[in-house]
């Protein structure tokens, strides 16, 4: 069994000299650990933010978490998925440019469809019912 | 391919044929394919964020995300997906190095990780169940379980895929066939990483503060 995985895996070193390389970058100890740690600290600090009641004012706060999120997302795609404008003739980033577009007027569309729906149709409060014709 | 060409039979007799029409595929095409398929996950989950963000303050005069989240149990949580996404990568290094041992190792450890954080949400959703907050409670509570545990069912599924390829490779070592499951594999691990800074960001931290 051994023998024979070690005979598959240096087949696939010989191989993978003529094939895998196609500017496809795969990464070193020394990146994943870049990544890792910054991403350590880009998880602590919202944890700290929120847990230590560190920030009084609610609309900074959630500034700061939102802000913080996007930094660590832009931290993974950079040091674990390998983004660049290079992988795949560029192809990966298009893709990725085109989702974030739709992931925007998912979200933001939602939000502003569903906010006038709410305000439109407002449910009433006890004062409104009491005082009903 | 054709230094190969040979050995077309095994010596138990029967034929090989994986390897005859390698040439005539575009290189990493499957790797392009797969990201692709990645980002049309990402508006699944774009979806299940959108529901959230409408539905999330809707709490039926039910138990706000206050009175349930426990953010020290979140924490470590994250630590363990964390971790998990490290663990993967070394496990990337050690297969790029052919060292079939220590990259199933690695899986290994990274499977551990992903198992403590699929054992921690289901303690916290059956806590959560049984303190009469299950997703039949409130549309809040709706969106939570329909967001969070798609989540888990993704990890739940790269784990089994995980332990597939640690099969694969104590098998087959780390050919070609195998090097591109390990990096699709990669990216949907990663890619989870990514969906779950969202899950904490929005859901749990923003939740908590209100």
């Amino acid at each position: 069994m051994s023998a024979t995985a070690e005979n598959h895996a240096s087949h696939g070193h010989d191989h993978d000299h003529h094939h895998d390389d196609g500017g496809h970058d795969h990464g070193s100890f020394k990146s994943y650990l870049t990544g890792f740690i910054l991403s350590v600290i880009l998880t602590a600090i919202p944890f700290w933010l929120v847990m230590g009641d560190v920030i009084a004012d609610k609309t900074v706060l959630v500034l700061a978490i939102m802000g913080l999120g996007v930094v660590q997302i832009f931290v993974h795609m950079i040091y674990f998925l390998h983004m660049n404008g290079k992988s795949e003739g560029g192809w990966t980033l298009m893709a990725m440019l085109f989702t974030v577009v739709l992931v925007m007027i998912t979200l933001i569309g939602s939000l502003w469809v569903l906010y006038h729906l709410n305000t439109n149709l407002m449910p009433m409060t006890v004062d409104q019912i009491k005082n009903l014709p | 391919m054709a230094n190969h060409a040979p050995s077309f039979t095994t010596p138990g007799g029967e034929p090989v044929f994986m390897m005859t029409d390698k040439d005539h595929h575009p290189e990493n095409g499957t790797s392009l394919g797969f990201w692709i398929y990645l980002m049309s996950d990402c508006l699944i989950f774009a979806s299940l964020f959108a529901t959230y963000a409408v539905l999330g303050k809707s709490y039926a005069a039910g138990p706000a995300p206050k009175d349930l989240f426990d953010l020290e149990l979140v924490a470590v949580n994250t630590a363990m997906l964390l971790f998990s996404s490290i663990t993967y990568g070394f496990a990337m290094l050690e297969a790029y190095k052919k060292n079939v041992g220590r990259t199933i190792v690695w899986l290994g450890i990274t499977g551990l990780f992903g198992a403590a954080f699929i054992g921690i949400e289901l303690y916290e959703f059956s806590h959560l169940i049984h303190e009469g907050a299950g997703p039949q409670r409130s549309a809040f509570l709706s969106a939570f379980f329909a967001l969070v545990g798609t989540h888990g069912l993704h990890v739940t599924v790269g784990l089994i895929w995980l332990v597939t390829l640690m099969v694969q490779v104590g098998k087959h070592g780390v050919g070609p066939a195998n090097m591109r499951r390990l990096s699709c594999l990669s990216m949907f691990w990663h890619f989870l990483d990514v969906i779950w800074i969202g899950v904490f960001s929005f859901v749990y931290l923003m939740g908590v503060i209100g």
